[in-house]
């Protein structure tokens, strides 16, 4: 019997896993993908909640969340502690997730400095003003690693996390075997 | 029968001779332990704590620890990498340690070493210090936020070039490297490309100007093989080399 048929046959029930790209560039999604034909294999083993690949909006109970981002506003927030409290097993993806990465940068400016270099000061810009509808996410005073706001159970490192990591690390840990990268996958950049 | 005097190292006798640390030692047998504020061409200096062994049951500092029969050093069990990796960790939430925006990466001996110890994150919450670049000099460029203050280039710039271009200053978290001249500035202080202190950075902080990513990703010193096989960032600079190195040449190492 296949892993498909098994699947199908609700012997091993799919695991649950859910995505979502906070403050990053969506790399590291893109990179996942880059798993190539693996994915048919992949969507034997799990099946996907809430991700940019699926569009559904609200995190489900889930085995496995993978975030990529770090967080910089007020929704990077929320949707982080939704997905710690529906995910058993919550992951942080890349090098923005995990330590802040490029957009952590903004940290060297205070808010008001970098609002005010590209929405008043910036090259180009007509009629200057800071953007401040209701609908638009507050920006946090700076950028955290999300291990700074909610328990993080797993991290991998990159920009982005190669496809092969996705790979060792997804197969590895829905085997349940002990997570092991070889060298080359180690990688902070 | 040999009258050699050694000492055990992970369950090898390491040959020494007298006025060897154990990081002298070590090396020379061949056996890598971890190091950042040690060169070996200069006398040990002690402070990154990176080198850390664990010798009958103590941690000691291996690049400063005179060599000595009946020393039983453990260079590499899980317990001794957690302490490594901690310190490691330590120095990436210190500074502003931007891997992917960074010219020295996977030529950077701070990330070696943490592959070294399978460091995956930063374990402590980030300090983000708020620092400057000093593009002054006409050929260097020096970025503060990548400083590890091992004082490297501090003691080749006095001890070799005789020049004293650097200094730190400053105590704990305010210790900084400040730079010999009126104006504060490394562009009008004395030091050249040339200079010996201008290659001995083991990260990112002193740069040639105008070699950013030259080498592509892939060839880069540390992309392939670890810093246990190809070795210090120094040691891999030669004078028609970048500073970012050039993994080509040691791909016969193996």
């Amino acid at each position: 019997m296949s892993e498909m048929e098994m699947a199908e046959s609700g012997k091993t029930p799919k695991l649950k896993v859910a995505t979502a790209a906070l403050c990053g560039c969506f790399g590291c999604h893109m990179s996942l993908l880059d798993i190539d034909e693996r994915i048919l294999k992949l969507v034997e083993l799990i099946e996907f909640d809430r991700t940019p690949l699926t569009d559904i909006k609200k995190v489900g109970k889930c085995d496995i969340g993978l975030i990529e981002g770090g967080v910089a506003n007020a929704e990077n927030v929320e949707v982080l502690r939704e997905f710690r409290n529906n995910c058993d097993i919550l992951v942080a993806v890349g090098a923005c997730a995990v330590n802040g990465g490029v957009p952590a940068m903004r940290n060297q400016f205070d808010l008001k400095e970098c609002l005010e270099e590209v929405y008043i000061h910036g090259i180009g810009v007509e009629n200057p003003q800071i953007p401040n509808d209701i609908e638009i996410p507050l920006l946090l005073d700076k950028v955290h690693p999300i291990h700074e706001v909610v328990r993080v159970d797993y991290f991998l490192p990159g920009c982005p996390p190669s496809a092969d990591t996705f790979w060792t690390f997804l197969t590895d840990l829905i085997a349940g075997e002990a997570i092991s990268f070889p060298y080359s996958l180690i990688h902070y950049d | 029968m040999s009258t050699e005097k050694t000492f055990r190292l992970d369950g090898r006798d390491i040959p020494f001779i007298e006025g060897d640390t154990v990081m002298d030692a070590a090396l020379r047998a061949g056996e890598y332990i971890p190091h950042l504020c040690h060169n070996p061409e200069f006398p040990p200096h002690g402070s990154c704590r990176v080198c850390v062994v664990d010798v009958n049951g103590r941690h000691q500092c291996s690049c400063t620890l005179p060599a000595d029969e009946n020393m039983d050093v453990d260079n590499s069990s899980e317990a001794i990498t957690d302490v490594r990796r901690s310190l490691l960790q330590m120095l990436f939430v210190e500074g502003n340690h931007t891997c992917p925006g960074c010219e020295k990466s996977g030529a950077c001996q701070l990330q070696a070493v943490a592959y070294n110890t399978r460091m995956l994150n930063p374990h402590f919450t980030h300090f983000f210090p708020k620092r400057s670049i000093d593009a002054s000099h006409p050929e260097i460029v020096f970025y503060y936020n990548r400083c590890i203050l091992c004082g490297l280039c501090e003691r080749v710039s006095r001890d070799i070039d005789k020049k004293s271009v650097f200094a730190i200053t400053g105590r704990g978290i305010n210790s900084k490297l400040e730079f010999n001249s009126l104006s504060g500035k490394l562009g009008d202080t004395e030091l050249s490309a040339d200079d010996k202190a201008a290659s001995v950075c083991p990260v990112g902080a002193i740069l040639p100007k105008y070699k950013g990513f030259e080498v592509p990703i892939g060839e880069r010193l540390y992309d392939t093989k670890p810093i246990s096989v190809v070795g210090d960032v120094a040691a891999n600079h030669s004078a028609e080399d970048s500073v970012l190195g050039n993994a080509d040449e040691y791909s016969s190492d193996e």
